[in-house]
């Protein structure tokens, strides 16, 4: 196979793991809309168990994102981690208080008391989406970083760091710029409405389920507002592109059927459209950026600028990792049949208040 | 200067405090994974009521152990780029595809199975849910493999080579990475122990459970299994342990050299026990299977290091004049270059050096020898006396006489539980503690290995994940502690 080839693959592969995450974190805007949608403890439960079944699906597909961004472009891996330090390691933090709060909030002897862990599903809820947004909105307006690889060859302790930062803030300077914002925000306002309908989708309780559907009526169109502010702003190139464009599109319209059916049909099964229509979009949003120029422009030194073609790993490497990623098919198929298995019959009162076995 | 050692001292201590914390609760996921299966199994083969009882129970505690795990692992896969930058680079186009395949198979295979185990009992058939509870246990131990591939694969770079043009080191063969012996052992030493470690787990709090007169079926069984478990891995244990100082021997003649405390080289090198005590030609033997073998000591390495400092200067320089050519455009010099690089002699006496060029001084390559020494001996000599324990345990057991057994016993299988958690801390002291400075193995010390990050960040996010994780230890062990002692539920 052709190097170019390989890397333009591994960027598809890319794409297509941090559109599913995005997806995913409808667990993290579940999480953020638990005292919004819920008015009593069974309730909570409820809720807080339908989404304690997934939050480990939407964990794993950032590792594996990680995973596979660094066997594919170590040279992002190594520029971008190790330079936006402080945003990283945010991220870090807020994922590391989800993955326990489930198993420990309501167990005897959990140390910090239930509220605690209720507050890390919250600051996670609401902090996961802006900063992966805001961080992923510098793909797209760029970062303070240089990359040089002669430094290798300066033994002088400290001189032969191929990837440097240039903003002593460590990344938060990304705050700077309005656009990193709204995409943060954009997918705040994202992540609780695919948290909305993924409860509406989930749960038996038709209060729940008009609450939820409350919420959408909000996040939605203010998802709608920022990511097009998001869109013009830094992106404009994708709207003179006819591939992408209708791409985007077709992802858009999913997303408004999706909606539609939700809001007028009481359909509980938006989800579905809502969610295919966001892979889609994030899809071709991340696509875009890989196969068009830079995806992580420097803003400091643009012979730095990171592209799939410069910062990608050896083609024997990539072309064994083309190998492993036959297999992904496979993994999809088998997460399918667990979440019909899992999810076949919708959670009730009833079950939270008789079964007391393993609730969260 | 100053300013850049607390850089990497920070960056030290920021690795080994997270893989210290998530070491504390994966060896326990490891073998309890397979526990809760075996006795599921039963449970599906005979149709008894308490067995799913016990399984239900030790699945439990499984459950609050495992969550924390995930939580610390997380940090560690990218800490390799917030605070390794430049290793991550250098080395990404090899050590990358072992952590993506990890997350690919074995992590997706783990999280969908175990809400199936834990979530499942009415929503899937027995058989079914066996084979998640199987499909789980299976899924961490692959996870073990493909993270210990890729640290082994730190402690015996093969199947690479170095790309001037690129500036870093490319795989070239991935089943040379996979199958390396050091990977090979590493993997079943380490698993095997965190088999031990869950069988000391479950011996023990049964032993609790006995002591305190409750529970008396439940803690007998699951007693027995937890031995017999524990008592195959533990020779297993020793089996690749011994397999483990071989490879040692071969890769890292240095931590061989501090595990010991041998600072003159010598044939009929003795092994030393504690200070004072030692068995005749025993490391020799041990090492390299031959009684009158010489083994390098401390002292010879470093006089030594020079020559390689030399030689691994050589191999930079080389690659700057690439740069320096690239620079120009002369092509056909670093044609030349590069084909230098693929040099099998040059790859042998002077790339091999390349970490070298990188020291200061000769002394920068010994690593902490007390630490290293003792941690052996903490490992060995605690792994001996579970290995004791397991035997009177079973002993005991013999056509149920448990009831039978000394108070005393009882006492030390509860005991040994912490003494277990040490010993694999232990191991792993050893292990990365014995390799400093490196973190390729010859290739590229921690001081060209950080980010260019400034001390007091790396410090902040010290503190910030130290206190983290200890507030939630602390949880976790208490949690564990009251679910024990409410013991299984009857619902």
């Amino acid at each position: 196979m052709e190097y170019t080839f390989l890397q333009q693959y591994w960027w598809a592969i890319i794409s297509l793991l941090g559109a599913l995450l995005v997806f995913l974190m409808f667990v993290q805007g579940g999480q953020s809309l638990i005292g919004y949608v819920s008015k009593n403890d069974t309730e909570r439960t409820m809720i807080v168990n339908v989404l304690g079944r997934k939050w480990e699906l939407t964990f794993t597909t950032l590792v594996t994102f990680g995973g596979a961004f660094f066997a594919s472009f170590p040279l992002f891996y190594s520029t971008s981690f190790g330079g936006a330090y402080y945003v990283w390691m945010a991220i870090l933090l807020v994922f590391v208080i989800q993955a326990v709060a489930y198993e420990y909030r309501s167990k005897a002897g959990n140390f910090l008391g239930r509220k605690t862990y209720d507050a890390f599903l919250m600051i996670n809820g609401l902090a996961a989406p802006f900063l992966i947004g805001a961080a992923v909105g510098t793909f797209f307006t760029g970062a303070n970083f240089t990359v040089d690889f002669a430094r290798i060859g300066n033994y002088a302790a400290g001189e032969n760091i191929i990837s440097q930062w240039e903003s002593p803030w460590r990344g938060l300077e990304a705050l700077t710029d309005a656009r990193n914002w709204a995409l943060g925000f954009a997918l705040i306002f994202l992540t609780r409405t695919l948290g909305a309908l993924y409860i509406i989708n989930s749960v038996d309780d038709d209060a729940v389920v008009e609450r939820c559907r409350r919420v959408i009526w909000l996040a939605a169109p203010a998802f709608v507002v920022l990511l097009l502010i998001f869109l013009f702003t830094a992106v404009f190139g994708i709207f003179t592109s006819p591939i992408f464009l209708a791409m985007l599109l077709v992802g858009v319209l999913l997303v408004v059927w999706g909606l539609f059916i939700t809001l007028f049909k009481g359909n509980k099964r938006g989800i579905w459209s809502v969610g295919a229509g966001t892979v889609v979009a994030v899809f071709t949003l991340l696509l875009y950026v890989g196969y068009t120029g830079s995806y992580y422009p420097s803003l400091v030194d643009s012979a730095s600028s990171l592209t799939i073609y410069n910062s990608s790993s050896s083609e024997y490497t990539l072309t064994a990792m083309s190998y492993v990623s036959l297999g992904i098919p496979f993994v999809v198929a088998y997460i399918w049949w667990a979440w019909w298995v899992m999810n076949r019959k919708k959670m009730t009162k009833e079950e939270v208040e008789n079964d007391g076995e393993h609730l969260y | 200067m100053e300013d850049f050692n607390s850089v990497v001292d920070w960056s030290r201590a920021m690795f080994a405090l997270t893989a210290i914390y998530h070491y504390l609760f994966v060896p326990l996921t490891l073998g309890l994974s397979f526990i809760i299966a075996f006795m599921e199994t039963k449970y599906v083969r005979c149709g008894d009521e308490k067995w799913k009882r016990m399984t239900k129970f030790w699945m439990k505690l499984f459950g609050v152990n495992f969550a924390i795990g995930v939580a610390t692992g997380l940090i560690l896969e990218f800490e390799f780029g917030t605070n390794w930058s430049n290793y991550s680079y250098f080395v990404g186009d090899i050590f990358g595809a072992p952590l993506a395949i990890e997350g690919i198979f074995a992590f997706f295979i783990e999280s969908t199975f175990i809400a199936i185990m834990f979530f499942g009992w009415n929503k899937v058939g027995k058989k079914t849910h066996l084979t998640a509870t199987w499909m789980t246990a299976f899924g961490a131990s692959l996870s073990a493999l493909w993270i210990l591939v890729a640290n082994a694969w730190m402690q015996s770079p093969v199947g690479m080579e170095f790309n001037p043009a690129t500036a870093r080191n490319e795989m070239v063969d991935f089943w040379a990475v996979l199958f390396s012996p050091v990977a090979m052992n590493k993997f079943f030493h380490t698993v095997t122990s965190a088999f031990m470690l869950s069988g000391v787990f479950v011996m023990g709090v049964s032993a609790w459970f006995l002591l305190k007169g409750r529970e008396s079926w439940l803690a007998q069984k699951s007693m027995k299994i937890g031995a017999i478990f524990g008592l195959v891995s533990t020779l297993l244990v020793m089996f690749t342990g011994d397999g483990s100082a071989v490879q040692v021997s071969k890769v890292q003649p240095m931590k061989l050299a501090a595990m010991e405390g041998l600072y003159e080289g010598k044939t009929n090198a003795a092994l030393s026990i504690v200070p004072g005590v030692e068995i005749p030609s025993g490391l020799s033997f041990l090492a390299y299977r031959d009684a009158d073998a010489y083994v390098a000591g401390i002292n010879d390495m470093v006089e030594e290091a020079p020559y390689r400092m030399e030689a691994g200067r050589v191999a930079i320089d080389l690659f700057a004049q690439y740069k320096d050519a690239q620079r120009v455009g002369d092509t056909e010099a670093m044609n030349e270059i590069a084909e230098i690089f693929k040099d099998e002699e040059f790859k042998k006496e002077y790339f091999a050096n390349f970490g070298y060029g990188y020291l200061n001084s000769p002394e920068d390559i010994v690593p902490p020898v007390g630490l290293t020494y003792w941690s052996f001996r903490v490992m060995v000599g605690l792994g001996m006396w579970i290995f004791l324990l397991f035997i009177v345990s079973l002993w005991y057991n013999r056509g149920g006489r448990l009831e039978r057994i000394p108070r005393l016993w009882l006492y030390l299988f509860l005991w040994a539980i912490p003494l277990a958690y040490i010993a694999s801390q232990a191991g792993w002291v050893v292990a990365e503690v014995g390799r400093q400075p490196w973190t390729i193995q010859g290739l590229l010390p921690t001081v060209a290995a950080v980010s260019r990050v400034e001390a007091s960040s790396v410090e902040i996010t010290f503190w910030l994940f130290a206190v983290l994780f200890t507030v939630l230890l602390i949880a976790d062990v208490t949690i564990l502690s009251k679910q024990i002692k409410k013991g299984p539920s009857d619902n």
